[in-house]
């Protein structure tokens, strides 16, 4: 019998990983540590290369301020028009990164490419490229809509006559009828939706957003996650920051994982659930828990893990249910649940972070 | 990265459009330029060419006797005692206002321009714009300039035509702004505006609150005012006031210069971020 603590967790030497080709990202520098595997045959890596051209490269990267590793041997890699959703806790990173995307700071240490340029020597040419919005929606108060907007239009070169664009954005974005009124006034929702019609005014190829969805209330946190979708369908790049598994799961082609400044896995949500855990999952439940422990040892069973709720077997085919239910109602088991588990996201997440926790790699919450 | 003026302009337009929409900020402006320009020197004057008491005025004209000898020949002769007092008071003993005045507003201007944009979270916005750090820089410094200035220039044209209109009676012609005057507006208040928000710029990126670069600007501004003060003085009560104020005015243009170059230097597009740059 497997408990739920025991189940998931056990240090992985260097060697075992290297033996098993898994990747996991050192933290903080130090020694390396490793999530271990969900079952035996857990053997795939956590860092998936993304396919087709890279808009942003950010390879090993680590920045520090003062005494603050901010950024440990980070590796994000973007591809172009896909949504790449950097997520973790507040305090893993997420800021930094998009600021070393731009070049606004330069890395201690790594590779920074945007574009295939480097931000620190092609800044103004990186910057022109891309559109960004700030967890703070970095707007004038003072100013209107409009003067928002134009201030904008002007810096990245569209000069002072810029009305048609101007107008095209507000009105993609649902603002054009508040545009002449001071931004001071505007609600959190109508401050977003500015933002959003400021950072596509230029026509970025790629866009950076900062937890966009920061201070709304869900209706309109819905709203602009749609936008962002939109917003990809004619072929821009998209790099989204949030600490939201929910706007992540919905939203993301691929999600990069960031923790203590470093990245703790990436790939599209399909492939990290796949490798995390290869095999088809089953959930069983039935009257007397303890007796669904008998499954271990069936044909077809390569994971059993049992927890207060229920208990998840990892079997090599679907095709196995039938037998496998058959043999348990044989030796008298009151089965009251049996379904085809989809790991989530968050399972995903949570699982890496109880193993990590477990490990010795303590991060907050 | 390429310097491009006209993204220069657009930082120090936008500043001061937010300026023009602040009443907390250019009804106090406008009432230090009032008071300083038209008020204390209106008062002032009524209160020379009133006195009754002749004693009094001798005595108040006895204490102008501390002026230079240049000074006190630029007097008109042949007008009543309270008039040439008048005069004195006029074109001498209130030139340092036009340098307090604007040093003052600009000063508190540039010092919440940086560390301003960090507060209210649009240093971001510029941070990751194409703009060149020099292009904020001298966007910001500009615009901090101009409202210093311009309370100045429009002061100084409500003092000449107050002091005008007020004594033009008892001396017989309008008698200012004197030659020196246009020197100290034009060519050496200038130089000292600059090479203050030179200063004061390079403060409001390193402090960490509007309140702290407001407290730092006071101690950075004070000698500046104190040396703008005895040179202005100095160069209306010299000799040949206008050669002198213009040797003057050409070495505080070299001073703000120097003082600018290296003021665009120190920020960085991380000041606007408001975090520590070293590693």
């Amino acid at each position: 019998m497997t408990s739920d603590a025991e189940s998931l967790t056990g240090p992985v030497s260097a060697n075992d990983r290297e033996q098993a080709g898994v990747y996991f990202p050192p933290v903080g520098g130090a020694t390396t540590t490793a999530v271990a595997p969900a079952d035996e045959d857990h053997r795939q890596p956590l860092v998936a290369a993304p396919e087709g051209p890279l808009v942003v490269e950010l390879r090993n990267v680590t920045r520090q301020f003062g005494n603050v590793l901010a950024l440990s041997n980070l590796s994000i890699l973007a591809p172009q028009g896909r949504i790449t959703v950097l997520l973790g806790p507040n305090g893993a990173g997420k800021t930094t990164a998009i600021r070393v995307i731009t070049g606004a700071l330069s890395p201690n240490r790594g590779m920074v490419r945007t574009f295939g340029l480097d931000p620190e020597r092609d800044g103004e040419s990186v910057r022109r490229r891309i559109g960004i919005v700030s967890a703070k929606p970095a707007l004038y108060d003072r100013l209107t809509g409009w003067d928002n907007l134009q201030y904008s239009a002007e810096l990245y070169g569209l000069g002072r006559e810029a009305s048609a664009q101007i107008r095209d954005a507000a009105g993609r974005f649902g603002i054009l009828e508040a545009l002449d009124q001071q931004v001071g006034g505007y609600s959190t929702g109508m401050k977003t939706r500015l933002a959003l019609a400021r950072s596509v005014l230029h026509g970025p190829e790629l866009l950076l957003f900062d937890e966009p969805t920061s201070g709304l209330d869900p209706e309109s946190s819905h709203a602009v996650l749609e936008l962002i979708r939109e917003m990809t369908s004619d072929g821009r790049t998209v790099v989204m920051c949030t600490h939201l598994l929910v706007e992540a799961e919905g939203l993301a082609d691929q999600i990069v994982v960031l923790e203590a400044g470093t990245d703790l896995m990436s790939g599209s949500q399909e492939t990290l659930i796949r490798r995390y855990w290869p095999h088809d999952l089953l959930r069983l439940d039935a009257t007397d828990r303890a007796a669904l422990d008998r499954v271990q040892g069936m044909e077809g069973v390569v994971g059993y893990q049992r927890n207060g709720a229920a208990a998840d077997v990892s079997l090599d085919s679907f095709d196995r249910v039938p037998d496998i239910v058959d043999r348990l109602v044989a030796d008298g088991v009151r089965l009251t649940r049996v379904e085809p588990h989809h790991p989530t996201l968050e399972e995903l997440y949570f699982a890496v972070r109880r193993e990590r926790r477990a490990m010795g790699v303590e991060t907050p919450l | 990265m390429a310097f491009r003026r006209e993204r220069m302009w657009t930082v120090a337009r936008t500043e001061l459009r937010q300026l023009l929409q602040a009443k907390d900020f250019w009804v106090p402006m406008a009432l230090l330029g009032g008071i300083f320009f038209v008020v204390i020197p209106a008062i002032l004057l009524l209160l020379i060419n009133n006195i009754g008491n002749q004693q009094a005025l001798q005595q108040v004209s006895k204490a102008l006797d501390v002026l230079p000898a240049a000074a006190k020949q630029a007097v008109p002769q042949g007008i009543p005692e309270e008039a040439k007092v008048s005069f004195t008071l006029a074109v001498f003993l209130l030139a340092p206002v036009a340098v307090v005045v604007p040093l003052t507003i600009s000063s508190a201007v540039g010092a919440s321009s940086i560390v301003g944009e960090r507060e209210r979270g649009t240093g971001e916005f510029l941070a990751h714009t194409p703009a060149d750090t020099r292009e904020i820089y001298l966007g910001k410094l500009i615009a901090s300039c101009i409202p210093g200035y311009i309370t100045t220039a429009v002061g100084f044209g409500a003092y000449s035509l107050l002091v005008n209109a007020m004594l033009i009676g008892k001396i017989g012609y309008l008698f200012f702004p004197t030659p020196a005057w246009w020197v100290l507006i034009l060519w050496e208040l200038p130089p000292f505006i600059a090479i203050a928000l030179s200063l004061v710029l390079r403060l409001s990126a390193r402090v960490k609150s509007t309140a702290a670069a407001q407290q730092a600007t006071g101690l950075v501004t004070l000698p500046l005012i104190l040396i703008g003060y005895g040179q202005s003085t100095g160069a209306l009560f010299g000799a040949g006031t206008v050669r002198l104020g213009m040797i003057l005015g050409a070495v505080a243009w070299v001073v703000a210069l120097v003082s600018l170059a290296s003021g665009v230097r120190s920020i960085k597009r991380s000041s606007l971020l408001g975090v520590a740059d070293e590693a």
